[in-house]
């Protein structure tokens, strides 16, 4: 199929005006101090930095910087509750979860205008995605607290004590949901790290804690950035990490943690293919395209950063992309119309752009769309580079932005060979009209998430986790129980 | 020999080789159409542009002279109060119909749609079809709203169904075709995608979802497929085909979610009622009270407003 | 067989030359380095292969080779393979017996170990097309998807097996891999190897299709870093770890993500040592989406 002579056009005419997500509603203090033991405390050397909106580069607030001191303390606030915690009778830890996943409800605007105020994603993303996922792995693992020995045959449960959970700043409040649901659920305690430029619903959700009357120390968040993160990895009374962040990181962490007895899990980078036979629904493959590469600016783990594409239907598939392309919004993330909402941070903006360089000096072609973008804070256009091969760097390396490459396949075996040419193994797309080749296909790539005629779904019944370098473990549905359990004969 | 071997301009598209469908994929992009929200200017002007694109639409078997001209006078009198509305595109009655419209509607620039070919079955004889056709153009309808012979079409029959609308298009002369596809009796996304490609090759000008007797008749599913199918015939040939889906589309915020699709899937060429209709009898009154609303910030009483 | 000496034989017996398995093949080692494997009284037993890094990275090539096409063979088959290994085994039970006395076991302890491997590979036969039921899922997401969870062999798999149980513990570490469609290099226990090597002439004899189980033997000081290093190894099961060994056993693997297992203080002997849950430790969980619509 050729690329079609016709185009369309999706400049001027009728327009979207601004239609603001009001932030009346919306409590931000000044100054956040880190939750330790149930209690609001100042940092031990009275340290913070600030968080910005990344939209506007102003400040949002000041946040407690946690120093081995204050993890130490966070580690004996939730080894002191761990004794209760973990003797509850099961069915009364669940229902605190039970109601933190219903306060979560509740506070749910509030929680979505913080999310895209701090991390720069689009309001409609943290309003109909992030927030309601947290808020439905609360409620999943609710219920699994006193079940726990049905999901290990033959196995008998104990929690682990305290966990030690170090999340990363692209879904903030999503991932504190996954990581602190399934581990209060099989009765341990945790401390709890944001990252440091997306802190502030994790503050939030501490409040939210608190109100809920969750016993002081079951859950501690410490704030700060890669040092305290190492305080809690290096602490000896911390028994399990839980880490989302990026392979580099996720590396030191294992190394840290050989020969220490602690239980860990690992959530990694990626480099997921998505791949499109030319007997995929065409218009459902190229959204497929969209949602995989540009949902959450491209700051996803497991984002479809490369697209294979049968050479067949190629030139129609990519102009087809670039038409939508013309139809997604770039700016305010607070704006319900925005597609794409702000870089999340100057240092991120800076690695993307670095990225498009480097795609450009290789030979590849760039085409980015069209939009106006706003003149403060950090954005990118939505961005596809053609022309690539294995060998090119943007095909190779997590860009962690929206930024896609787009390589051509003849057939099912190259598709094949060209996914899996990877240490990464997190995720894949496949796109075909085909059952028999579904089947074939999902099993052919070696990733723990295979969406099949979809792309970038959640659930808190569904496991998540990479093969290879893309990580260690599951998150998420009852196979995600196991991180935060000791199973014994 | 069939008609369409003698019409060397049209072509039947092989029917195994029309892209397929994903249903959960259309619903989740239609779903997110429905996130955008249109306020304040954008508004006011998608109002007013959805009046203009309005088929203002009486077929009953209850129709009566009197009815079709108070309906002409609702087209023409849209809501006097309010100045500087446009007009609706069209009214859409039936064959026997249309001479009453001529005369109440003049030369006002309101188009005379008419549906025919045995509308809303089909199920009648191409020669019944063609001479219901004929009679609505010679007494002044500009517009045809043929049905398929969806019984053919579902029983595979799609060379029978080319070439009726292909015959059906001749009998137009200089009217325009719309050529409903009763997506509601077609069962699948997928069958709506070959039925929209099937009519666009056989000449339609214009493709429609539903006759309005059939539930369900249009959805934004439907019409976003039927969307595609226009694109990508655009695409490959260069000829702009118009869409119309007619059937409960009653109120503004969907027929704006309506427009939005229509934005964003064929772009700015097609945002006038020259490529775009709704077939709606109640849609009109809606769109009014919002602009009132818009205009005043007083919420509206249907009671203030022409029921027609 | 080798024979000790001190006792006085009828005739010279025919000494058995212990070499390595890989790719389904029987090599000396590389490097032609071996050490000697004596007896409590200081006698010769055999020469045991000093295997190099270079064996390792033969061995790891003949196990990515067989990776795929192992994993592709259904359950059905490689508990048929399985199980066929134990038939092989229960066919020389009395040369392992044999062997295990010459390495210092009492007559009854070795017949026991002998038995107890040979029902620990029918243990993990059966589990070959069962395993799956047990561990996976089916998941009720809120969407309009059909969403199943499966488990997938983790790849080639580096085992440094126990040193006191030279053929139950070798075994009881290699079945679970192997019968969920990994394949692995072995390291065999450096004290009591003889056992690991016949043990791969039974492989050999049962059909297992060539690198699906690689036997080197050696010293485990210099190949436990290998083993944790290389680059195409998935995941590494190390037994009788101390915290050194540990620690530099998991800091070699985080250069490219393994997943460690390290089984310290198991009782291989013991029944309760034998669960599904060694299949599962070398397995991925894969979770799959599609639509459902019409």
């Amino acid at each position: 199929m050729a690329t079609p002579e016709n185009k369309l056009a999706f400049d001027g005419g009728w327009q979207y005006s601004p239609a603001p997500e009001s932030t009346d509603h919306v409590s931000i203090r000044k100054k956040y101090e880190l939750f330790i033991g149930g209690e609001f405390v100042a940092p031990v050397q009275g340290k913070y930095f600030d968080t910005i909106n990344p939209a506007t580069e102003e400040r949002l607030s000041r946040v407690g910087l946690a120093s081995a001191g204050d993890v130490d303390k966070a580690v004996k606030a939730a080894r002191k509750a761990y004794a209760g915690w973990s003797r509850l009778k099961p069915a009364e830890r669940g229902k605190y979860i039970f109601r933190i996943a219903r306060m979560l409800q509740e506070r749910s605007r509030e929680f979505a205008a913080i999310e895209s105020l701090d991390g720069g994603k689009p309001i409609r993303e943290s309003r109909d995605v992030d927030v309601p996922l947290a808020a439905a792995h609360f409620f999943y693992y609710a219920g699994w607290a006193d079940k726990l020995e049905y999901a290990f045959p033959g196995r008998k449960v104990k929690p682990l004590g305290v966990a030690g959970q170090i999340i990363p700043w692209n879904f903030p409040l999503l991932m504190a949901a996954w990581k602190i649901a399934p581990a209060l659920a099989c009765g341990n305690t945790v401390v709890l790290k944001p990252a440091e430029t997306t802190p502030l619903t994790a503050m939030k959700l501490a409040e939210l804690i608190a109100d809920a009357g969750v016993p002081p120390g079951v859950v501690n968040i410490v704030t700060g950035a890669g040092e305290t993160g190492a305080a809690i990895v290096n602490h000896p009374g911390v028994d399990k990490i839980a880490f989302t962040g990026s392979t580099d990181v996720g590396r030191i962490i294992q190394k840290a943690l050989a020969g220490s007895n602690k239980k860990y899990t690992l959530e990694l980078g990626g480099k997921a293919a998505n791949i499109i036979f030319a007997d995929a629904a065409i218009d459902q493959a190229v959204e497929g395209i969209v949602n995989g590469i540009f949902f959450n600016q491209g700051h996803v783990c497991c984002a479809g950063s490369r697209l294979l594409v049968q050479e067949s239907v190629a030139g129609a598939v990519i102009q087809k992309l670039r038409e939508r392309m013309e139809t997604l919004i770039v700016g305010d993330p607070l704006d319900k119309n925005t597609d794409i909402g702000a870089i999340n941070s100057k240092q991120q903006l800076e690695t993307i752009r670095s990225y498009l360089a480097i795609g450009q000096e290789e030979g590849a072609e760039m085409f980015q769309s069209s939009c106006p973008i706003p003149k403060r804070g950090y954005w990118c256009r939505p961005t596809i580079f053609t022309g690539v091969s294995q060998s090119n760097r943007v095909v190779q390396e997590e860009i962690f932005g929206p930024v896609l490459a787009i390589q051509t396949f003849r057939t099912f075996d190259e598709a094949v060979t060209k996914a899996n040419n990877t240490p990464y193994g997190l995720s894949g797309g496949v796109w075909t009209d085909k059952g028999s080749k579904i089947f074939k296909m999902t099993q052919s790539v070696r990733a723990g998430v295979v969406w099949a005629n979809t792309f970038n779904k959640f659930d808190p019944t569904s496991p998540f986790g990479g093969y290879k370098e893309s990580g260690v473990g599951r998150e998420g549905g009852m196979h995600g129980l196991d991180a935060y359990l000791k199973l014994e004969a | 020999m069939s008609l369409s071997a003698v019409t060397s301009t049209h072509k039947l598209p092989d029917m195994s080789r029309v892209p397929t469908v994903d249903e959960v994929g259309v619903n989740e992009r239609v779903a997110r159409f429905q996130t955008r929200s249109i306020k304040s200017a954008s508004k006011v002007e998608a109002l007013k542009l959805i009046l203009s694109m309005i088929d203002l639409t009486t077929l009953e078997g209850q129709d009566t002279p009197g009815k079709v001209r108070q309906l002409c006078q609702k087209a023409l009198h849209l809501h006097d109060a309010m100045p500087g509305l446009p007009h609706v595109a069209a009214v859409c009655v039936y064959p026997t119909m249309v001479k009453v419209a001529k005369k109440a509607l003049g030369n006002s620039g309101i188009n005379i749609a008419s549906v025919a070919t045995a509308f809303p079955s089909g199920q009648a004889p191409l020669s019944v079809k063609l001479d219901d056709t004929r009679m609505a153009v010679a007494e002044g309808a500009n517009e045809i709203d043929m049905v398929i012979s969806r019984g053919e079409f579902l029983a595979g029959n799609y060379g029978m169904v080319f070439d009726e609308i292909v015959a059906i298009k001749d009998a137009c002369g200089d009217a325009h075709l719309k050529v409903i596809l009763e997506t509601g009796e077609l069962g699948t996304l997928d069958r709506v995608r070959q039925a929209s490609e099937l009519a666009m090759h056989a000449g339609a000008d214009f493709i429609k979802t539903s006759t309005g007797k059939i539930q369900p008749a249009a959805t934004m599913q439907v019409t976003l497929v039927m969307l595609q199918a226009i694109r990508d015939y655009y695409a490959a040939t260069g000829r702009m085909v118009g869409m119309k889906p007619a059937g409960g589309i009653a109120h503004s915020k969907l027929a704006i979610h309506y427009l939005v699709m229509l934005r964003e899937t064929l772009g700015k060429a097609w945002m006038t009622p020259q490529w775009f209709r709704f077939g709606a009898s109640s849609l009109a009154n809606d769109v009014l009270m919002q602009i009132r609303k818009q205009a005043t910030g007083v919420y509206q009483s249907a009671d203030y407003f022409s029921k027609d | 067989m080798a024979t000790a000496s001190g006792k006085t034989a009828k005739r010279l017996a025919v000494a058995k030359t212990y070499k390595i398995f890989i790719g389904g093949q029987f090599p000396r080692t590389e490097s032609a380095r071996y050490y000697t494997l004596k007896d409590r009284q200081g006698a010769v037993i055999a020469n045991i292969c000093r295997s190099s890094r270079k064996d390792f990275r033969n061995a790891m090539v003949a196990a990515r080779g067989a990776q795929d096409g192992w994993a592709k063979a259904s359950a059905y088959l490689r508990g048929q393979i399985l199980y066929r290994v134990a038939e092989m085994l229960e066919g020389r039970r009395e040369q392992f017996s044999a062997e295990l006395k010459l390495q210092g076991a009492a007559m009854r302890a070795a017949d026991k170990e002998v038995d107890a491997t040979i029902d620990r590979l029918v243990y993990f036969a059966g589990w070959a097309d069962k395993y799956q039921q047990v561990f996976s899922s089916v998941n009720p997401v809120a969407s309009s998807h059909f969403n199943f969870s499966v488990l997938e062999p983790t790849g080639v798999v580096a085992i440094l097996a126990p040193e006191a149980s030279g053929l139950l513990g070798l075994i009881s570490n290699i079945a679970p891999v192997i019968v969920g469609g990994n394949t692995c290099v072995a390291l065999a226990s450096e004290s009591m190897p003889l056992c690991a090597v016949s043990f791969a002439e039974v492989l050999h004899a049962a059909d297992v299709p060539p690198g699906v189980v690689n036997i080197l033997t050696g010293y485990r000081s210099e190949l436990s870093g290998q083993f944790a290093s290389h680059m195409d190894v998935n995941a590494i099961i190390y037994c009788d770890g101390d915290q050194q060994t540990d620690k530099a056993v998991q800091v070699a693997a985080a250069d490219n993500i393994k997943r460690v297992l390290r089984r310290t203080d198991v009782s291989w002997a013991d029944e309760s040592s034998q669960h599904p849950y060694l299949v599962r430790d070398t397995q991925e969980v894969k979770t799959t989406w599609h639509p459902i619509g019409k």
